[in-house]
């Protein structure tokens, strides 16, 4: 871009939404307009795995394992996949990462875009419909293999809750009462907050119940990264409520995830549910 | 028989800028004033809505004087290209000198064309920097001049006596407070009687260095401002600056209209002309 007169079309009354106006001016910075040739193309980047959220009165916790991996390959171990969308919500993302990552960006723009035109932020339910646009353009390369699989949260300033929202590839939108999981070790780690998780835990009780799920998915998925105890890296844990988006220190973190990693030599398949 | 009038490119300059000078003096006026830990924007609007002072990006802010549409225009077009800048580059990428010169090749094309009015309008361009010497303020004026100012600026309609006042009491290391006092006083000032400004009646707002979030623009909402101000007019703002001895800011200064007339804040907003917010 030059320093010049700013072109007619930034002068142009008109949209609020930073996507539109990229695919007016400038659509090839979309990464949904990117024409791929034809075949699977899944196998070329890195994937990122398990995405975990849950709520609790006041608030709801994201949190990411750290691991990219390209068929058997580690390809990152630091990776980070919990970003803040805006101060009251964060995306974490499970599929491709480099298109995710992407995505994500746009998606921050796209929020903080429409907050300074419009002075005001989108209601909760907006942002969450504005993520399923940007990954409904997505489908193409989805069907190529590239798919990106989000996992929205924050916090609804005019309910007063933590909400979670996820998504398919189509751009389908889907509200979750209390947890959710996305990514290869969903499974595992929905079934360990299944058991573990209670409408009445605190904020560090969530963040113990998350990362305790995050184990499990790590324990029984490949692909997912446990807490690496020796090179010191430990999940993203990001906490919304209504003070906004605080990402936990590195040290929090470690300790949650030490204590956890202690209560498993003891009892390797973790604390148990009682059965009545 | 109709002869085409001679209009020499002087005259046709300078009938355009009094045109333009003519909009903005109609306006009240924006004040900045530099604090210890970022830049405080000061402006009078009645309007909770329709802002004069707004958000461009993560470090950077934009305030602006006279017509409304028009500076409006400019602020979305300055919101697009910082938005479109640091999603295709970074967000560092991202400089109030960028979008300075951007804005100062706009007004001036369409100052010095035929075809178009020119913009009743003046803007501040500010962004924040790491420590206080990296903060820069430009200041861009209806036919696209671009000048840098330190530590305090004024635009507007009151700009001359709002930015002598501000001159004479500005001190480097006010905190923001003290900056919010002294500016609203300057803001209120008059050659001929000093009046208090309404809390409700102002538009603040900072771009506050220290805060945690990437983005430091921050308005200050109408409570935080009475807490600030004060409600009487016995917590004259023009005061404030004496809180240091020896530093008396009505000293023997050829300021003397000044002085009586902090005695006599009567004069009430509302006999201002009607301006656009």
């Amino acid at each position: 871009m030059t320093d010049a007169r700013l072109p007619d079309a930034f002068l142009t009354p008109g949209t609020s939404s930073f996507s539109d106006f990229l695919a007016s001016v400038s659509p090839d910075l979309l990464p949904s307009r990117r024409v791929l040739p034809p075949g699977d193309a899944a196998a070329l980047a890195p994937h990122g795995t398990t995405i975990v959220a849950a709520t609790f009165p006041g608030g709801v916790v994201i949190a990411g394992d750290r691991r990219a991996t390209m068929g058997n390959v580690i390809a990152q171990r630091d990776i980070e996949k919990v970003f803040p969308a805006d101060e009251y919500s964060a995306v974490g993302i499970a599929g491709t990462a480099g298109l995710a990552v992407e995505m994500v960006r746009l998606f921050q723009t796209e929020l903080e875009h429409y907050e300074k035109i419009e002075g005001t932020t989108l209601s909760m339910d907006g942002k969450a419909n504005r993520l399923s646009a940007l990954i409904r353009n997505n489908l193409g390369m989805a069907m190529q293999g590239l798919a990106v699989v989000p996992l929205f949260a924050g916090y609804d300033l005019s309910q007063e809750i933590g909400r979670i929202f996820s998504y398919d590839v189509t751009g389908g939108r889907y509200e979750e009462t209390a947890f959710h999981s996305v990514g290869s070790g969903s499974v595992f780690a929905r079934g360990a907050l299944k058991k573990l998780y209670r409408d009445d835990l605190d904020q560090g009780g969530t963040v113990t119940a998350v990362v305790q799920a995050l184990y499990d998915a790590a324990d029984d998925d490949s692909a997912t990264g446990g807490p690496d105890l020796f090179r010191r890296i430990f999940p993203i844990v990001s906490v919304i409520t209504a003070e906004g988006h605080t990402r936990l220190g590195q040290d929090e973190v470690a300790a949650v995830a030490d204590a956890v990693v202690a209560s498993r030599m003891q009892r390797p398949d973790g604390p148990s549910a009682p059965l009545t | 028989m109709s002869m085409p009038f001679y209009v020499s490119p002087e005259q046709l300059m300078k009938d355009r800028a009094d045109f333009a000078r003519k909009g903005i003096a109609r306006g009240r006026s924006v004040a900045v004033v530099r604090y210890t830990d970022g830049l405080l924007f000061v402006s009078e609007n009645p309007s909770a809505a329709l802002h004069k002072v707004s958000e461009l990006y993560d470090r950077i802010a934009f305030a602006a004087v006279g017509r409304y549409n028009e500076f409006e225009n400019l602020r979305i077009a300055g919101v697009r290209l910082a938005d479109m800048r640091g999603y295709s580059y970074d967000r560092r990428d991202v400089t109030g000198r960028g979008l300075a010169n951007a804005y100062a090749q706009t007004l001036g094309t369409i100052f010095s064309s035929g075809g178009e009015k020119p913009y009743e309008i003046e803007i501040f361009v500010a962004e924040v920097g790491d420590g206080a010497a990296d903060d820069q303020v430009f200041r861009l004026t209806f036919d696209g001049q671009v000048v840098e100012e330190k530590d305090h600026a004024v635009m507007g309609g009151a700009a001359d006596s709002v930015t002598s006042y501000l001159r004479e009491r500005y001190r480097l290391g006010l905190s923001r407070d003290e900056a919010l006092r002294l500016a609203v006083a300057a803001l209120g000032h008059n050659d001929s009687a000093d009046r208090t400004i309404p809390p409700e009646d102002l538009e603040v707002a900072v771009l506050d260095r220290t805060r945690t979030q990437e983005r430091k623009f921050k308005r200050l909402l109408p409570a935080v401002l009475r807490d600030v101000l004060g409600q009487g007019p016995g917590d004259m703002p023009g005061d404030a600056p004496g809180a240091t001895p020896g530093e008396s800011p009505s000293g023997p200064e050829p300021t003397a209209p000044a002085a009586p007339a902090r005695t006599d804040p009567s004069v009430s907003p509302g006999e201002e002309p009607p301006v656009a917010p």
